[in-house]
């Protein structure tokens, strides 16, 4: 049976009111600044571990390596991060003795963690993951107590001269969040509980280390270890 | 034609829902209003593309389909025909059934709730029955 005009103008009513009320909050949500949120309870893929072990910095022919599982909102990651490893760096891993594997270990409790991780895997995608690392440590006081880290970092990408366009849709993909996360499982089963957790020719060293500690670690083990690959 | 009515406004939320999650899949929203945070698990998951579709724009599609259909069957020309309340149906079946595979994904594939899909799935029920209600009350074909 066919509905009366009234009934039907009623209908066209409430439809044209559904339409504008959806495209209102679609434009709202449009206009708003987008705001980045990675996940932890991902399903991981193979294709999230295939190939990839933790970001490398050094020779491939260096006698130690050491493996690094940090946070970068831990406070203790950050000291050692900005106050540590540039000695480490000079004085070990540009010298050949010495490669550095450094693997994402976001702790529960800090609700940056696993965006920075990601903002720094999305550097990576343009060769620029060690800079915007280190940037992102600098930061860490303005952006750990900020309104929105995701917006920080992406300052930071831009600093170090990353597309931001590429940047942009690699964070919003969240394409990183399974791989970060198989990180973080990767180190829970080597014993990692606390960050930052150094593991050395499969040892792990947990605590506060000075690049001295560093480098009597390197010099204890370089005559012993080979490639730890 | 009331049942016809409730199917098309039903078709309309969903048309927004799945534009949303679309907008999400495109980059162009940051977070989903979601609360469990299952949304950005489901919709970042690989199971988010379907034949290498987005499964949000299919779901798009979908409602702006079964918009369109509803909207034609409320034609006064056409209050007294049946073949538009089981069109409706039908392509509401479909809908149905492709929900109760991306139901299964969710639950024992991915193992979390995305609410706007649980929300799309009230959507693309709540049709199929409204069409089948439409269906039956629409008169039946005189014979000869």
């Amino acid at each position: 049976m066919a509905a009366s005009p009234n009934g039907m103008t009623r209908f066209y009513t409430i439809l044209g009111a559904v339409a504008v009320v959806g495209l209102g909050l679609l434009g709202y949500q449009l206009s708003k600044p987008a705001t980045v949120s990675i996940p932890a309870n991902v399903t991981i893929q193979p294709a999230d571990t295939a190939g990839f072990r933790g970001y490398l910095k050094g020779s491939d022919s260096a006698a130690v390596e050491i493996t690094e599982f940090a946070d970068y909102q831990c406070p203790f990651c950050q000291t050692f991060a900005t106050l540590q490893m540039p000695t480490i760096d000079e004085r070990l891993i540009k010298t050949g003795r010495l490669r550095w594997r450094y693997r994402d270990f976001p702790l529960q409790q800090h609700p940056y963690s696993r965006v920075a991780a990601h903002s720094a895997a999305c550097a990576d995608e343009q060769g620029k993951f060690w800079p915007q690392h280190e940037r992102i440590y600098e930061g860490q006081s303005e952006w750990a107590e900020s309104r929105d880290g995701a917006d920080i970092f992406r300052r930071y990408a831009k600093e170090v001269g990353l597309d931001l366009a590429k940047y942009d849709a690699c964070m919003s993909s969240g394409k990183y969040a399974g791989r970060i996360q198989a990180s973080y499982e990767e180190g829970q089963r080597a014993g990692v509980s606390s960050t930052p957790t150094l593991l050395v020719g499969g040892r792990l060293y947990q605590g506060r280390f000075d690049s001295d500690a560093i480098t009597r670690l390197v010099d204890s083990l370089a005559p012993r270890v080979t490639s730890a690959r | 034609m009331i049942y016809r009515m409730g199917a098309a406004l039903m078709s309309l939320v969903g048309v927004f829902v799945s534009a949303y999650l679309y907008l999400y899949q495109l980059g162009r929203i940051g977070t989903l209003a979601c609360g469990s945070g299952g949304c950005e698990t489901v919709q970042t998951s690989v199971w988010s593309r379907f034949m290498g579709v987005e499964v949000a724009l299919i779901g798009l599609v979908g409602y702006a389909l079964l918009l369109s259909v509803a909207l034609v069957a409320l034609r006064p020309a056409l209050a007294r025909e049946r073949w538009p309340a089981a069109l409706l149906a039908a392509l509401a079946s479909g809908g149905v059934l492709f929900t109760l595979y991306l139901t299964y994904l969710e639950l024992f594939v991915i193992r979390a709730i995305c609410r706007w899909c649980v929300g799309s799935a009230v959507i693309i029920l709540s049709i199929l029955i409204l069409a089948l209600l439409a269906l039956r009350r629409a008169p039946e074909p005189r014979a000869g």
